[in-house]
């Protein structure tokens, strides 16, 4: 078994093999190449590897501009940087026309911690999902973070992903097979089905675990593509559950929750639907479990939700 | 270097242009008239004089970009790409229709030969920057122009990439400034301090060289000038006339962005056709 590590770290070490494999890489970020582990792209090819400084918008622009010339740059900033203060240019220069630009936001979250509201994305889902265009990828853990970084440099259009700085235990072996639009079932089980995405699939398996033995039976999916849902798989688990369950580490509003509802709002009646994540307010400082459990988010909590929620169906 | 024929050539060329540009607008509809008339001389010179270009394959990997980050002026760009003929002239009536390859401003993916999809003021000087260090990385030798509005230099991105430009060493990015001194309701002074802009802009770092954006021969130097700039980025600051050209947009904020009557385009297009056949003798 490995240890439990940070996606952001997988990502690190994954673009510094990508970088040898594929010369069209290149590599931008803003004064943070050392907490998104872009640093091991910089050291190795630095004349692929640009740091513009703090200057976000500026910098997802200069990849547009890079993608149109036939590269495929990654742009590196934490998680509410790289959405909120670059919008606008994602949207015009490179959600608009299809440009290959890889945006990931790194420590994404209430697990980014001490740093409070600020720095904590909760709403970066939200605005990326909205975008035409735009593919969203929240991996699960170090394997799949390592396949979604590869994926991406054969995707042909923009896609935002989401790391985090929180370690997480290990969930897929190496003979996953990480595909884009691509759920999987991690844990059978119709009772309940959570589907998870992120830091919270982990803590969804382990919250499954503690259900088994209150005798519910607990399905888990990860959903590490959240656009384009994997619609036929959220359709068909909710159909034969009896209480659907999203776990996010993101605003219930705009997120996987939202995209589930929406998604089973238009098929016929499904199971009900449960969304956890943090509901419409604001992070604070603390320390990242903390965090977590305060907003339900921890195993404990996950568990507490689904069971409070199912007895009056059962 | 450029004859006094070829400059008289350039000249037709531009005046052919502003009619092209008000032709395709027509009457009774709102479009951009003031801005893409002021950039109409700086859009001939760069895409009849200065740059390498081959229309029939627009897609030609070494080819010179043009980058209009003033979006909005992009009648200008049509009415070049157009004469020469990368997509039909008859095409040019079809602006902003519905279906149309030519949106109301520049789309990369609709347009053949438009290099960026801007329309948002402020991300083009970025996106040619990004431009320029690809062709670092991918050790090709073309050149980056890109144009501005000056009221555009009112958003803050245009100054976090005039630090990266300088940063990058990218002498084979020349930016343009179209100064026609106005903005869409007023003029650029307003809300903002530009000035002293060329100072500013050479604090940061650039080669700097202010012309008169109406005077063919100054605009096909200044542009000559910015080859020679080897480690550091060109700005040309081109100081206009919004609505150049049509006695009644000149110098007017109206016009920015506005319909014109039939009357007022019947006495546009003679006044431009009037032009048309000064330079021609």
């Amino acid at each position: 078994m490995r240890d439990s590590t940070e996606t952001r770290f997988a990502y690190g070490e994954a673009l510094l093999e990508l970088g040898e494999q594929r010369p069209e890489v290149v590599v931008l970020d803003a004064d943070l190449y050392k907490s998104t582990r872009t640093v091991l792209f910089r050291d190795a090819f630095p004349d692929r590897f640009f740091d513009v400084g703090i200057s976000e918008a500026d910098m997802v622009s200069t990849a547009a501009g890079m993608a149109a010339c036939g590269l495929i740059p990654y742009c590196n900033s934490f998680a509410m940087f790289i959405t909120g203060i670059c919008y606008m240019p994602i949207r015009t220069q490179i959600a608009y026309p299809s440009l290959p630009v890889k945006l990931v936001g790194s420590s994404y979250g209430l697990t980014q911690g001490p740093d409070g509201a600020s720095h904590q994305s909760l709403e970066d889902i939200a605005l990326m999902r909205g975008l035409p265009n735009m593919t969203i990828i929240s991996p699960a853990d170090d394997i799949e973070t390592r396949q979604a970084t590869f994926a991406l440099a054969d995707w042909p259009g923009p896609a935002y992903m989401r790391l985090g700085r929180y370690p997480t235990p290990p969930i897929f072996d190496a003979d996953h097979h990480f595909e884009i639009g691509k759920a999987k079932w991690l844990r059978k089980g119709s009772e309940a089905v959570i589907a998870a995405t992120g830091h919270m699939v982990a803590k969804a398996l382990a919250a499954a675990e503690d259900l088994a033995h209150d005798g519910v039976e607990a399905g888990v999916i990860n959903v590490s593509t959240i656009k384009p849902l994997d619609e036929a798989l959220i359709k068909d688990a909710a159909a034969r559950a009896v209480l659907f369950v999203t776990v996010e580490e993101h605003s219930i509003i705009g997120g996987l929750g939202s995209a589930v509802a929406e998604c089973l709002a238009e098929t016929r009646p499904a199971a009900p639907l449960l969304r956890l994540g943090v509901r419409d307010c604001f992070g604070e400082s603390g320390l990242a479990d903390e965090l977590l459990e305060k907003h339900g988010l921890q195993p404990k909590g996950i568990r507490a939700s689904v069971l409070q929620r199912l007895a009056p169906l059962s | 270097m450029t004859s006094q024929s070829q400059i008289n050539a350039l000249r037709r060329q531009a005046a052919e242009m502003r009619w092209r540009i008000v032709c395709m607008m027509g009457p009774n509809k709102a479009h951009h008239f003031g801005g893409s008339l002021s950039a109409a001389d700086i859009v001939t010179a760069l895409y009849f004089y200065k740059m390498r270009y081959d229309a029939a394959n627009p897609k030609w990997p070494d080819r010179d970009r043009f980058v209009m980050s003033k979006g909005h002026s992009v009648p200008a760009q049509y009415a070049a790409l157009a004469k020469l003929g990368v997509f039909p002239l008859e095409e040019l009536a079809t602006l902003k229709y519905l279906g149309s390859r030519l949106q109301g401003h520049p789309a990369m993916h609709y347009t053949p030969g438009i290099e960026a999809c801007t329309g948002a003021l402020g991300e083009g000087l970025s996106f040619a920057n990004g431009v320029a260090l690809a062709a670092r990385v991918m050790e090709r030798s073309y050149r980056v122009y890109c144009l501005l509005g000056d009221g555009e230099l009112h958003e803050g991105q245009v100054w976090e990439a005039a630090m990266t430009s300088v940063k990058q060493c990218l002498g084979n990015l020349v930016a343009i400034i179209d100064r026609n001194r106005l903005k869409a309701m007023d003029a650029t002074e307003c809300g903002k301090i530009l000035e002293p802009l060329a100072p500013r802009w050479a604090s940061i770092g650039w080669a700097v060289k202010e012309v008169d954006g109406h005077d063919m021969a100054a605009l096909c130097d200044a542009l000559d000038w910015a080859d020679g700039q080897v480690n550091q980025p060109s700005m040309i600051i081109a100081h206009t006339v919004k609505g150049k050209g049509v006695s009644f947009m000149a110098g007017q904020a109206g016009f920015h962005n506005a319909p014109i009557t039939e009357e007022q385009y019947r006495q546009a297009v003679a006044e431009l056709e009037l032009a048309l056949k000064e330079q021609a003798q």
